[in-house]
């Protein structure tokens, strides 16, 4: 077993706790992990992504090379194409729809949405939509986490057992309002 | 043993808090700064009282742990690469007086300039300053390394550089811990003049430090840190430096490749175990994060005329970091063509943040410069270097920390009128301070405005000295009362502080201008800790 997943995202956004709890739950289930993350200067509001490998063998690089991706997924529909070139042929896109307009030259949302069903494995899904019927937009990055949750190769029981840890010092409502995204966006994807 | 997973920075600051380190010191600076965060926020740390406050800036940072290093304890001192020019000073005589306890400094260079202004390659300094580089590839070797990086600094007397670069700094891995070693107890040198670099006795530790560069290089063997692989297909072989030796090994498990590998993670290299290497392969490939700086003595060392690839006859880009695509090009292998990146995605840079009082200062700054025409803001490094960037195009130099003063009365005594310096308060404080003097000794005409957030900013919000002191250090210095000013950059000030600003700007002297706010990040964080805590 051996997923190469890019997490795609604006700084800001929160990309790097769906890493953690990709990466608990993967480290849980006894499996190798490296985790290479964005700090500094692109954080300010600037594109920002996280290569995430997991594998039952050793894994070599920190990053993941080209053309070999599993899986890109995205916070946001632009970001989700920066990543291209290391999708692999048979690679999935899940992005959630909602765009995240900083620049001036943001292109107009259709034509993002073009080129993301373009290809052949893709989600789109309106992450905050449902994280809003769910009763917070905090949530939507649980939501994409669940989407993408039957490319991981990972058992619920381990996402929801990584987001318990995570969250755990929070509460137990928040742990269970962010284990219902998940499974929201587990579901959201199979409508 | 429970494993952990850790950045390589934290796997770092974990090694060394479980070698028996007794004090860290460090200035932030991408992508250095969780190592020294990670001791500070570590129960274990602030159980034991290990020092870990953050220093005014390197300089201070490398001095204080040199101290420690003298009463005996273990020290680190961490830093980005050209924080090791600012701290340059102390580190290269560091490894004349030698040290006392073991210490450590750990400088994370940033090839392809993710976070900052070049892409020096420290492993140089550590060879200027002759004291043994060790280079881990993986965070379980960042932290194995770490307690060996004091180990060996003990074993010589030696301060011991750990070089790492952005990747394994930020990327995150499983990590086993070894046993607790206990702290060092206060112990003076058993010379106490060691640390006196006085010409006659510099003279004696020169000669010494000259004289133990052999058995530096014995070590650089016998730690088996540096190890060949062999390999059936002799037609290459690599030489894989730091964390290169990891994209090596996932393109030659991809594509089935067999060379004899050399690894290395300690300098200084031996000749005779470079020569050994080559012994039967055709051609030498050498893969180092950052400069050519082996591949460059290799034609000095290697006994008879290898053909040589690497950085610098074009089989590696000359800059930018290595990779998993560019270490399989240089290998000689193929790649069916990427996927391309559409036309409508465009480029996303950092932006100062929504409401940042940089913007205010900014925009006051602007109009009251607009009169005299553009190119007269000398800036520094922080947040509000990124006035720089479309909308604001404010800022006409980012060069060094501190330089925005200096710069600006450089171009003042040249007789560029007005003269303005942009500085952040935690960069005044690291080395703007000394500019100022030299200012306010001359007179000279220049306007500083110190853009105060009350944090170290950029690199996450660390505590700055600045906070609360700018006043009193301005005074302290010699700025005259009356040209010492407080904006408060706001939108709804715009109008004071564009006529504030404007004044200063006609003045024929020394002005400081202190625009206070607090960073929104900040505020916002300790907004929600204020709430959670409430409920």
């Amino acid at each position: 077993m051996k997923k190469d997943i890019i997490l795609a995202g604006v700084g800001g956004q929160g990309i790097l706790s769906i890493a953690a709890v990709i990466g608990m739950a993967a480290v849980e289930s006894g499996l190798y992990l490296k985790q290479a993350e964005v700090h500094g200067m692109s954080q300010r509001g600037g594109a920002v992504q996280s290569h995430l490998r997991i594998s039952d063998s050793p894994i070599a690089s920190d990053l993941i090379p080209e053309g070999s991706c599993d899986m890109i997924l995205s916070v946001e529909p632009m970001e989700a194409l920066r990543y291209l070139p290391f999708l692999a042929k048979d690679g999935w896109v899940v992005t959630s729809t909602k765009t995240f307009e900083n620049i001036e030259d943001y292109p107009a949302e259709d034509e993002l949405f073009e080129q993301i069903r373009l290809i052949e494995n893709h989600v789109l899904i309106d992450a905050n939509a449902i994280a809003r019927e769910l009763g917070s937009q905090k949530i939507s990055n649980m939501v994409m986490l669940g989407a993408a949750s039957m490319h991981l190769g990972l058992g619920t029981e381990y996402l929801e057992g990584a987001m318990n840890t995570l969250f755990g010092r929070k509460g137990e409502e928040v742990v269970a309002l962010n284990i219902k995204a998940l499974m929201a966006g587990k579901e959201g994807i199979r409508i | 043993m429970k494993e952990f997973v850790l950045l390589g920075d934290e796997a770092i600051g974990q090694g060394a808090l479980d070698a028996g380190l007794s004090g860290v010191y460090a200035y932030p600076g991408t992508p250095s700064t969780e190592i020294t965060e990670f001791i500070q926020k570590s129960k274990e740390a602030i159980e034991r009282n290990v020092h870990a406050q953050w220093s005014a800036n390197e300089k201070t940072a490398m001095e204080a742990g040199l101290g420690m290093s003298y009463a005996g304890k273990r020290a680190m001192v961490c830093m980005k690469h050209v924080g090791l020019n600012v701290a340059a000073d102390a580190f290269i005589n560091a490894g004349m007086t030698g040290v006392n306890g073991g210490l450590v400094v750990v400088v994370a260079d940033d090839p392809s300039m993710h976070s900052s202004q070049n892409e020096q390659d420290s492993r140089f300094y550590g060879k200027f300053a002759m004291i043994p580089v060790l280079e881990p590839a993986t965070q379980q070797e960042a932290y194995e390394m770490t307690r060996y990086g004091f180990d060996l600094s003990e074993k010589f007397a030696l301060p011991v550089m750990l070089r790492i670069t952005t990747r394994l700094a930020h990327s995150r891995s499983a990590v086993e811990r070894s046993e607790l070693r206990s702290e060092n107890e206060v112990k003076l040198p058993a010379d106490l003049k060691q640390f006196i670099l006085l010409p006659a006795p510099a003279r004696k530790k020169y000669k010494l430090l000259l004289s133990i560069q052999d058995k530096l290089e014995q070590e650089s063997i016998t730690s088996g840190l540096n190890r060949t692989e062999a390999g059936e297909d002799h037609s290459k072989g690599i030489i894989a430096c730091g964390l290169s030796y990891n994209y090596y090994q996932e393109v030659a498990a991809n594509a089935g490749l067999n060379y004899p590998v050399l690894k290395i993670s300690q300098y200084p290299v031996p000749a005779e175990l470079l020569n050994e290497f080559v012994k039967g392969v055709d051609q030498v490939v050498v893969l180092e994060e950052g400069a050519p700086m082996l591949e460059e003595s290799l034609t000095g060392i290697l006994e008879n005329n290898y053909q040589i690839g690497g950085r610098l006859n074009g089989l590696l880009p000359r800059d930018g970091e290595l990779d998993p695509l560019n270490v399989k090009k240089a290998m000689g292998i193929e790649s069916e063509p990427a996927r391309l990146i559409p036309d409508v995605v465009k480029n996303r840079p950092p932006a100062l943040c929504k409401g940042c009082g940089h913007i205010d200062m900014y925009n006051a700054l602007g109009e009251a410069l607009d009169s005299y025409g553009p190119g007269r803001v000398f800036s520094d490094i922080g947040c509000y270097t990124l006035g720089a960037l479309p909308p604001y195009n404010a800022i006409n130099s980012c060069v060094d920390m501190g330089a925005s003063i200096t710069m600006a009365k450089g171009a003042s005594d040249a007789g560029l009128r007005p003269a303005v310096a942009v500085i952040g308060d935690s960069t005044f404080t690291h080395s703007g301070m000394t500019g100022l003097l030299d200012a306010v000794v001359e007179q000279t005409p220049l306007t500083i405005i110190i853009s105060d957030n009350s944090t170290t900013g950029m690199t996450g919000g660390q505590q700055s000295h600045a906070t609360n002191r700018l006043f009193d250090i301005c005074r302290g210095i010699g700025v005259e009362e009356e040209h010492l000013r407080q904006m408060n950059p706001l939108r709804k000030h715009h109008e004071e502080n564009m006529v504030m600003v404007a004044d200063e700007l006609a003045y024929e002297g020394v002005s400081v201008i202190i625009a206070q706010r607090e960073c929104i990040q900040t505020a916002s964080r300790s907004l929600r800790k204020e709430k959670s805590a409430k409920s």
